[in-house]
């Protein structure tokens, strides 16, 4: 669970839009650095989301720009951060940014923002978030920031798609809300499972996706 | 200056504050239209919802306009008022307030009349106390103002599991086909019981288990809510008390 402070090298050159750096940053956090399944952070709220996709996907997307812009925001403001309360500073921004999110969401998805309820809030205590600033926006420059809080808020999207793709498809036989299983098979003795509605099955289904990731990720494997 | 000094801290804090509270401000005021757009239409599709009409976002306005044919508004003694406000309009929250305040005689009432093909509903807004917060609903009656045909309920903060299930269809459905007055035209109510009700009893649904303070809150509620149109009710009932007596 902890995160190291990524220093840029003093004397890089100046890069491009999407230099291999920059690349490196957007793909790290989706695979090698996953902040979920590798760094295990913004657990809580990837196991109560993830009954059915759509929330999920607002909520990954939600996550993505509040990451991105509190790491820009930060990034752009890192000279002049009083070091005494930079923590204060960090947490005001992302406070910001998630009630906006939740302002925008309760204005123009009502159902989605209802299901979501307490959880859009709790972003701002979503250690990915906070981690990101701490451990990179305090450090780098704005551009870079901001891909770094764009890859790490994907990274936890794409997680947060898969588990609620396979909750929503053995619990509920539907993907987005259509019906994905057909009826014929139900005829024939099939039944949602129950259990994968429930939230200690997501939890179980982020163990089968690090455990699946793990023995396919040779880097993942830790030395004896 | 010194970046790290107790000068600039504050400084630094109090202008972040200042930006924070303008950005917040401007985009609560600029939302707050849609808002309230989103909460009224969620009210319509419940109100509808108690007929059985199920309303997606784009029609509730349509379907509410086209199915709710009266909005009334009545007074503590059960008469339709002039009162220049619109039953949709009448926040529940502020009429009941006002009992406590000592001025329940200024109390207004709301009620909706639907038309669902031939048949007329009478649909209630209630609402009231649960464990941790409001709890709300309506009710629609059949044209007998005696049998309830659906009712939908709402919460604020119940837990999850407990109280939080008074909004399920599973709790919701029980209520249809009960009864508010007893054969001999006396008023009883419905009342939520614990250790399952009867399923004969027309005036009993199962409460909730382990959620007793939101299921008396529920009947209570109702029971508070029908008590205040009983008047109406009176009015309306007289046609079909003699029809009974005729029998």
């Amino acid at each position: 669970m902890s995160t190291t402070i990524e220093k840029k090298p003093p004397s890089e050159p100046k890069t491009s839009f999407f230099s291999a750096r920059h690349k490196k940053l957007l793909g790290d956090p989706l695979n090698d650095n996953n902040p979920i399944t590798v760094q295990v952070l913004g657990i809580c709220s990837a196991l109560a989301v993830t009954v059915k996709m759509a929330p999920s996907i607002v909520m990954a997307i939600a996550v993505v720009v509040v990451c991105a812009f509190s790491n820009l925001a930060i990034s752009l403001i890192r000279n002049i951060i009083p070091n005494r309360i930079r923590i204060i500073v960090q947490l005001t921004i992302v406070a910001t940014l998630v009630i906006l999110v939740d302002q925008v969401l309760k204005a123009f998805v009502y159902d989605v923002s209802k299901q979501l309820s307490v959880f859009v809030g709790l972003i701002i205590t979503n250690c990915i978030i906070m981690g990101r600033l701490e451990a990179f926006a305090m450090a780098n420059k704005p551009w870079p920031a901001f891909i770094d809080g764009v890859g790490n808020g994907v990274g936890y999207g794409i997680i947060l798609v898969m588990v609620s793709a396979a909750r929503e498809f053995f619990g509920s036989g539907e993907l987005m809300g259509y019906r994905v299983v057909p009826q014929a098979l139900y005829d024939t003795g099939y039944f949602n499972n129950g259990l994968m509605i429930m939230p200690p099955m997501a939890l179980i289904t982020v163990g089968i996706i690090i455990w699946i990731q793990r023995s396919r990720n040779r880097k993942l494997i830790e030395d004896k | 200056m010194d970046k790290d000094s107790n000068r600039f801290t504050f400084i630094f804090s109090s202008i972040m504050v200042v930006v924070v509270a303008i950005l917040l401000s401007v985009a609560a005021i600029s939302l707050a239209p849609f808002q309230a757009k989103n909460v009224r239409i969620e009210k319509m599709e419940n109100i509808l919802s108690t007929v059985g009409i199920v309303a997606q976002n784009d029609e509730a306005e349509k379907l509410f306009d086209e199915h709710i044919v009266h909005q009334v508004v009545l007074d503590v003694d059960g008469q339709p008022t002039t009162a220049d406000v619109a039953a949709f309009e009448i926040d529940l929250k502020k009429e009941l307030d006002k009992a406590r305040t000592g001025k329940a005689s200024s109390q207004l009432f709301p009620l909706f009349v639907c038309k669902k093909q031939a048949d007329t509903f009478y649909i209630i807004p209630v609402r009231g106390k649960g464990l941790w917060g409001p709890i709300w609903g309506y009710v629609a009656l059949e044209s007998d103002m005696n049998t309830i045909y659906g009712a939908s309920f709402g919460h604020d903060k119940e837990t999850p599991g407990l109280g939080a299930e008074i909004d399920t269809p599973a709790f919701e459905k029980q209520f249809s086909g009960k009864k508010l007055f007893n054969d001999k035209g006396e008023y009883v109510s419905v009342e939520t019981v614990k250790g399952g009700a009867a399923p004969a009893n027309p005036h009993a649904v199962d409460a909730v288990s382990g959620a007793t303070i939101t299921s008396d809150g529920v009947s209570e509620m109702l029971n508070r809510t029908f008590t205040s149109y009983l008047a109406y009710f009176k009015t309306k009932r007289t046609g079909a008390d003699q029809l009974a007596r005729s029998n």
